[in-house]
C-alpha cells in the first residue's frame, strides 16, 4: 500500500495527517479502513545486524508493521529498541514492544524518546510475563509501572509534551499507542471492560493473544461492540500456526495466558501432516476473524515458523489486491561505498 | 493464609461503608490529630493499619491505598504489583500466573467490584504508578490531609 506522500528516503516520516497521532504507516493503513496485517519478528540471540535484516525480509510485501518483542516469555534476546533501530533505517514500520517487567519509568521514557527519534512510530505497552517463566528466573522483576500507567505516561509525553514528572519535552514523541488484550483469561466477564480501560488510558490499537477459540472470541467481541469500544480502538486479532498437537498441548500447559481448546488439538491429531494442518488452521482462523464485526486486522505470531508468514497471508487472501509497503532491495546501492565511509 | 483476604472481598460492601464512617470520624477529629502532629502519629497509625488492614486484606502498607477501587483486594499482593487490573497470564482456574497457589488478586478485585457498584465500576479508574517514597507510611493520615485540603470530596481509600 503506497501513499501519495511517501518519503523518498526509506525510514523518513510520512506527513502527519489531521486526526492522526503519528507519521507512521500502520496508523495510516488502519485509519484508511484497510484490514491490517502485522507480524512478530523473532529476535536473534546475536549481535549481528544481518540476522535482523534476514528475519525481517521474510515479511516483505506481506505485513503493514513488524512487532519487535521485548524479552518475550521473560527470555533474553536482542532488545526491541535495537531491532527497531536497525529496521527503521531500511524503512520498515516497527512496533516497539515495551514490557514493564524490565524497566522503570525513567528507562521507559528515555527509550520512548530514543525510539521515536529513530523513526519508531508505534509503541505497544505491555505488562510482561513474570521472570519465573523465563531463562533468568533469578532476575529482579521491575514492574515499576503497569501497562495502564505506562499507556497514560506515554500519552502524556505525546499529548502534553512532558515527562511523568511534569518536566517539558522540547519535541514530543509522535507515536501511535498500542496495548495487548487477552480475551481468553479469567475474569472473562471483565475482559471487555479491561479493553475499555486501556482505551481510556491511551490505547489506540490492541493486538490480542492467540485466538484459537472462536466461540469465546465472538462472545468477547459482542460485549466489546455493545460498549462501542470497537469504534474507539483498532483491534488486531492474534493468530499463529501450531507446529503439532504435542506442541499445542505443551504450549497450553506451560505458556501463561494461551488458551487452546480441545477441538483444535483433535483437529491437529487427526491430520496426516500436523505441521501443514497447523498452517491450514491458521489460514482458516484468519478468514473467520475477518468476518467478525469490529476486528480491524490480524497479528501473526508464527513462533519458529516465521518463514511461513508470507504463505499464510497469501493463502488467506486477506490483503485482497492490496500490497503492503516493502523495502527497496537496491538499498546497498544507495549507501555510499565503504572506502568513502572510511575516508570520512 | 488467603482465607481472610477472600472473606473481606465477599464482605466488601459493608466493610467499605464501615471504613467510610471511620474516615469521616478521623476527618472530624483532625483538629485534634493536627494538635498532636501528624508526624508524631505516623508510627502508631502505621501500626494500627498493619494490625487491621494487614489481617483483613493482607495489606502491604504501600501508603497510597486504593482498595476502595479494587473491591478490597490489595493490589500490592499481585506479584507484578499491577494497580490497574489483571494481566493476561491469569490461569484458567482463576489462580495467579506467578504463584499458582494463590487466587489472582484481580479476579478477587473484580468479584469485590461487582459487590459495590455505584455509578460504574471503581476498578475502571486508571491508577497512577506507585510512588515508592510513600511505602510504609500511613495511608489513613494521608487521606485525612487530602480530604481536609480538598474540603471533603468523596474518598475511596480504606
Amino acid at each position: 500500500m503506497k501513499f501519495d506522500d511517501e518519503p523518498l528516503v526509506p525510514g523518513h516520516p510520512l506527513p502527519i495527517r489531521p486526526g492522526h497521532s503519528s507519521p507512521g504507516r500502520l496508523e495510516r493503513v488502519l485509519r484508511a479502513g484497510a484490514f491490517a496485517v502485522t507480524a512478530e519478528i523473532s529476535p536473534p540471540d546475536s549481535a549481528d545486524p544481518n540476522d535482523v535484516y534476514e528475519r525481517a525480509s521474510l515479511f516483505d510485501g506481506y505485513v503493514d508493521a513488524i512487532n519487535a518483542t521485548d524479552g518475550s516469555g521473560a527470555n533474553c534476546h536482542m532488545s526491541s529498541v535495537g531491532m527497531c533501530a536497525l529496521l527503521t533505517r531500511r524503512g520498515y514500520a516497527m512496533v516497539l514492544q515495551v514490557s514493564a517487567r524490565d524497566r522503570n519509568r525513567i528507562a521507559i521514557q528515555g527509550d520512548v524518546l530514543g525510539a521515536a527519534a529513530m523513526g519508531v512510530y508505534n509503541i505497544l505497552c505491555l505488562t510482561g510475563d513474570g521472570v519465573d517463566v523465563g531463562d533468568h528466573p533469578e532476575a529482579k522483576p521491575v514492574f515499576d509501572v503497569d501497562c495502564m500507567s505506562m499507556l497514560s505516561m506515554v500519552r502524556g509525553m505525546r499529548d502534553d509534551g512532558q515527562f511523568l514528572s511534569g518536566r517539558k519535552l522540547s519535541s514530543p514523541p509522535n507515536v501511535f499507542l498500542g496495548a495487548a488484550a487477552n480475551p481468553f483469561a479469567p475474569p472473562f466477564d471483565y475482559r471487555p471492560l479491561r479493553l475499555e480501560k486501556k482505551v481510556t488510558a491511551g490505547a489506540q490499537f490492541v493486538q490480542t493473544q492467540y485466538c484459537y477459540d472462536m466461540d469465546m472470541f465472538r462472545n468477547y467481541m459482542a460485549a466489546v461492540r455493545d460498549a462501542g469500544t470497537h469504534e474507539r480502538v483498532f483491534i488486531l486479532a492474534g493468530v499463529g500456526p501450531l507446529a503439532s498437537a504435542r506442541s499445542a498441548e505443551w504450549i497450553r500447559s506451560n505458556v501463561p495466558g494461551i488458551h487452546i481448546p480441545d477441538s483444535v488439538i483433535r483437529r491437529l491429531k487427526g491430520a496426516d501432516d500436523q505441521k501443514e494442518e497447523g498452517v491450514r488452521l491458521c489460514v482458516d482462523m484468519i478468514n473467520e476473524l475477518r468476518e467478525v464485526d469490529g476486528v480491524h486486522g490480524v497479528h501473526i505470531m508464527a513462533f519458529r515458523q516465521e518463514h511461513r508468514v508470507g504463505e499464510i497471508v497469501e493463502r488467506s487472501g486477506v490483503l485482497g489486491d492490496r500490497e503492503p509497503w516493502r523495502p527497496r532491495h537496491d538499498w546497498e546501492e544507495l549507501a555510499p561505498p565503504e572506502d568513502e565511509v572510511a575516508r570520512n | 493464609m488467603y482465607r481472610m483476604r477472600s472473606w473481606s472481598v465477599r464482605n466488601a460492601r459493608w466493610l467499605k461503608r464501615a471504613y467510610g464512617g471511620f474516615e469521616t470520624l478521623l476527618v472530624w477529629l483532625d483538629p485534634l490529630l493536627r494538635r498532636i502532629g501528624h508526624h508524631r502519629l505516623e508510627k502508631p497509625f502505621v501500626a494500627i493499619e498493619k494490625a487491621t488492614k494487614g489481617v483483613l486484606l493482607d495489606s502491604q502498607t504501600c501508603g497510597q491505598c486504593i482498595v476502595g477501587f479494587t473491591g478490597l483486594s490489595c493490589p500490592m499482593n499481585c506479584p507484578k504489583r499491577l494497580r490497574n487490573g489483571p494481566c493476561g497470564g491469569v490461569r484458567a482456574d482463576g489462580s495467579c500466573e506467578v504463584n499458582p497457589d494463590m487466587n489472582c488478586v484481580w479476579v478477587l478485585a473484580w468479584q469485590g467490584n461487582k459487590r459495590f457498584r455505584d455509578n460504574g465500576y471503581p476498578i475502571q479508574v486508571v491508577q497512577p504508578a506507585v510512588d515508592y517514597r510513600l511505602i510504609g507510611t500511613s495511608a489513613w493520615l494521608r487521606e485525612v490531609r487530602h480530604r481536609t485540603a480538598a474540603s471533603g470530596s468523596a474518598s475511596h481509600e480504606v
